[in-house]
């Protein structure tokens, strides 16, 4: 049993915005209790101006062996006056690497990295080697997610070997734990088969998430096309090579009524394509992710290839644009497109390093500064990076599989006790060195960021930061 | 201020370019003399880096490195370890550690002088990077051009052909609108991108428009691979619009002069008939290149750590 007292709670899902506790019991939900409503959460004084401590990934309590028995041995009593006390934060794009790719990151230390940065589940593409595009793969991330530290959800392939041209069985490997399909990366450019994976994975009712870009007009790029492109002499990709694709796949959502998710948005362009078929009603959601409403193209100015990424770094404007999706709606999801890389494979000429940035432990951080700037409210940015991704991915009804147990995304009693509380008022230097994630490959280092995890309770653990 | 390193025009002050350039012009007496070396820099070493196939920028190198009394190395990729899966980091810090004080190097990624600049403690010299810079090319080009008219501010300087994939063209843009030169660009849309006039130049797609009273006129070599890539369908229609031919230069001033970095495409961006005309400098080009490569050694070992 475990009691987190005297918290503000947000919870989206049942409209809970105010002082309260929450009680856990059994690895789940057992009541949330709100004495006062609607009111900010203060931090204590003392507390406010504390360094960061070091950051230890394992679990500071709890036994976890799960099978029934009491899952916190011991009662345990959590302060958290002055706190935000939320549901889990669901990541529904990252890249664990495993298999294929150990030495950038594992799923141990890629659900650790989630933990710290707050999440308590992950969706991992599937560009890992070999391919997550049959069940025997799913089967094995399954299997190795047991010793993550926080739920891992696989998304399959959409066509075997993210070739593009045959769907991989999509019937089969939901039933081995895929909850989604995408061929990140490497975007499905034959419309036909687009189509036919959008029409097909109806009868599994899991969303097809598109990586858009239209591959023959990015061609080699590495940035954003414009001025800086050309001031550097780096090749430039325009937006309209993500806009493009958003549009098509707009298009064929709307001819097949299928579930479309359109992954990382990062152009003004592509917010306007999505807001205009939201309202015409088709079946479409978004997300974008920290670094596209954090950084523009100057990032790249010194050819910092921690700050190349697919799709690219855009300008003020797009940024702009990208606040206005979350606060209106047009865009439902934070996702951190956690892309963790070895140091050597960064430390390359631009055009050769790969692009990604390891993102889970600076999401956050970095997604708070949208309710300090009155971009969102903490409940709307709790709904973009907890709820909605349960909703869209089907996570808040009792799953039929017995790898997903409860509901997540929601504090509603009998969900799973995936909760993140977040100190509010610390503040925190991002120091890429200290990261959890193998990744070291940020283009935060330095930066302060303010609203970071104090504690993170996932399948039945609890991990906290002081 | 000059650094130790020269990794772009970009980077310069009009008083960098000018101290370059006035540098240049003691060094050119001595090639004109009958012993052509000075001891300047004996005793450093300088390291040719070269990741792209070349053979008059290297040779220059070379040639202004030895003129200072600089041991040389060559090293090329086809002989290096690089074909061995050497990273690049690597290969710069084991260049460095054989004592090269000076690291000229040319890469087809745009910003590896930079990486390198920012790892190594010898001076690096950008010989070619990519399609971002080539600045001892533009100073050499900014060399002659000076020597011939007298000044560059205020001359109207066109410059024809693929921008957008030439280094060579991005240098000089940025070299000579700093010194104050009109500067235009002339070619086909597919290769001046629309970005460019923010560059502080004027963008035309017409030669007979373009070429009007120039004062100089700077042809860039036409890459024969761009042709299946679609910048343009066939290298007989780019000559047909964008080459230089007698009947085109006469649009210009009388006392125009005609440059090219080269190598040449004769018949396609440039007739023979001027290449080897009164009007061209094409030749003088590569002597003083020669100049200018031996001042940039000369300043950035001056310049203090």
């Amino acid at each position: 049993m475990i009691l987190i007292e005297k918290g503000h709670i947000i919870d989206p899902s049942q409209g809970i915005d105010g002082i309260g506790d929450v009680l856990i019991e059994n690895g789940k939900i057992k009541e949330v209790n709100i004495q006062s409503k609607g009111q900010r959460a203060k931090s204590k004084e003392q507390g406010a101006e504390s360094k960061s401590t070091p950051i230890h990934p394992y679990p500071s309590r709890g036994e976890g062996k799960g099978g029934g028995e009491s899952l916190f041995p011991e009662p345990r009593v959590i302060n958290a006056e002055g706190m935000f006390v939320i549901p889990g934060l669901i990541d529904m794009h990252v890249h664990l690497r495993e298999p294929g790719f150990e030495y950038k990151e594992t799923i141990k230390t890629g659900t650790a990295a989630a933990i710290r940065g707050g999440f308590t589940t992950v969706c991992c593409m599937p560009n890992t080697y070999p391919i997550n595009d049959n069940a025997s793969v799913t089967e094995f991330i399954i299997r190795k997610a047991l010793e993550g530290l926080c739920t891992v959800l696989p998304i399959g392939a959409i066509t075997k070997g993210q070739k593009g041209k045959e769907l991989v069985e999509m019937g089969t490997m939901k039933d081995e734990g895929c909850i989604a399909f995408s061929d990140d990366g490497l975007p499905v450019m034959n419309s036909l088969i687009m189509r036919r994976a959008l029409e097909y994975s109806k009868a599994f009712g899991l969303p097809i998430i598109s990586h858009c870009e239209d591959l023959t007009l990015s061609e080699d790029g590495v940035m954003s096309e414009g001025l800086l492109s050309m001031t550097l002499g780096l090749r430039g990709i325009p937006a309209e090579a993500e806009q493009i694709m958003v549009f098509r796949d707009i298009l064929l959502a709307e001819l097949t009524r299928g579930k479309l998710h359109i992954a990382h948005v990062s152009t003004e362009g592509s917010v306007k394509l999505i807001r205009n078929a939201k309202k015409r009603g088709v079946n479409v959601t978004a997300e974008t992710c920290p670094h596209y409403f954090s950084l523009t193209e100057d990032a790249v100015k010194n050819y910092d290839t921690n700050a190349k990424v697919n799709p690219p770094l855009r300008t003020k404007r797009d940024i702009e644009a990208i606040k206005e999706g979350l606060k209106d709606g047009t865009i439902d999801v934070i996702a951190t497109d956690h892309a963790p890389h070895h140091r050597d494979e960064k430390l390359k000429e631009f055009d050769l390093a790969p692009p990604g940035i390891s993102g889970l432990e600076t999401a956050l951080g970095l997604s708070m500064k949208l309710v300090d700037e009155g971009v969102l409210t903490i409940s709307q940015l709790i709904e973009k990076m907890s709820l909605n991704p349960a909703r869209i991915l089907g996570l808040l009804t009792p799953h039929l599989s017995s790898l997903i147990t409860g509901p997540k995304g929601t504090l509603a009693k009998g969900a799973d006790a995936d909760v993140t509380i977040i100190d509010t008022k610390k503040e925190v230097t991002v120091e890429s060195s200290k990261f959890v994630s193998k990744g070291k490959n940020t283009p935060f280092d330095g930066w302060v960021l303010k609203g970071v995890p104090f504690m993170t309770i996932s399948k039945a653990r609890i991990y906290e930061w002081r | 201020m000059l650094n130790k390193d020269l990794l772009g025009i970009k980077e310069l002050s009009v008083e960098d370019i000018n101290l370059i350039l006035d540098t240049a012009a003691g060094f050119k007496d001595v090639l004109g003399r009958d012993i052509k070396k000075v001891p300047a820099l004996r005793g450093k070493t300088a390291v040719n880096l070269f990741f792209e196939p070349s053979t008059r920028t290297r040779t220059s190198f070379e040639l202004a490195a030895k003129r200072l009394s600089t041991d040389v190395i060559n090293f090329s990729v086809p002989t290096s370890s690089v074909v061995k899966g050497e990273s690049l980091i690597d290969t710069a810090l084991t260049v460095q550690a054989l004592g090269a004080d000076f690291i000229i190097i040319r890469h087809s990624s745009a910003g590896v002088p930079h990486l390198l600049a920012k790892k190594l403690r010898a001076s690096v010299i950008n010989a070619g990077d990519g399609t971002n810079e080539h600045p001892t090319q533009a100073l050499l080009d900014a060399f002659t051009i000076r020597e011939k008219k007298g000044r560059i501010e205020g001359l109207d300087i066109a410059l024809v052909g693929d921008i957008i994939h030439s280094r060579v063209a991005k240098s000089n843009i940025y070299g000579l609108t700093k010194l104050g030169a009109n500067v235009r660009l002339i070619g086909p849309p597919t290769l001046i991108p629309r970005e460019m006039e923010d560059f502080g130049v004027k963008v035309l797609h017409s030669m007979e428009e373009g070429l009007k009273n120039v004062d100089v006129v700077m042809m860039l070599r036409i890459q024969m691979e761009r042709q299946g890539k679609g910048f343009f369908p066939s290298t007989e229609e780019y000559s047909k619009n964008w080459g230089l031919t007698q009947e085109r230069l006469l649009l210009a001033k009388d006392d125009v002069i005609v440059m090219h970095p080269g190598p040449m495409n004769r018949g396609i961006e440039i007739s023979s008939e001027i290449a080897d005309g009164p009007r061209s400098v094409i030749l003088e080009q590569v002597t003083n290149g020669l100049a200018v490569r031996m001042a940039v050694m000369y300043l950035l070992a001056g310049v203090k750590r």
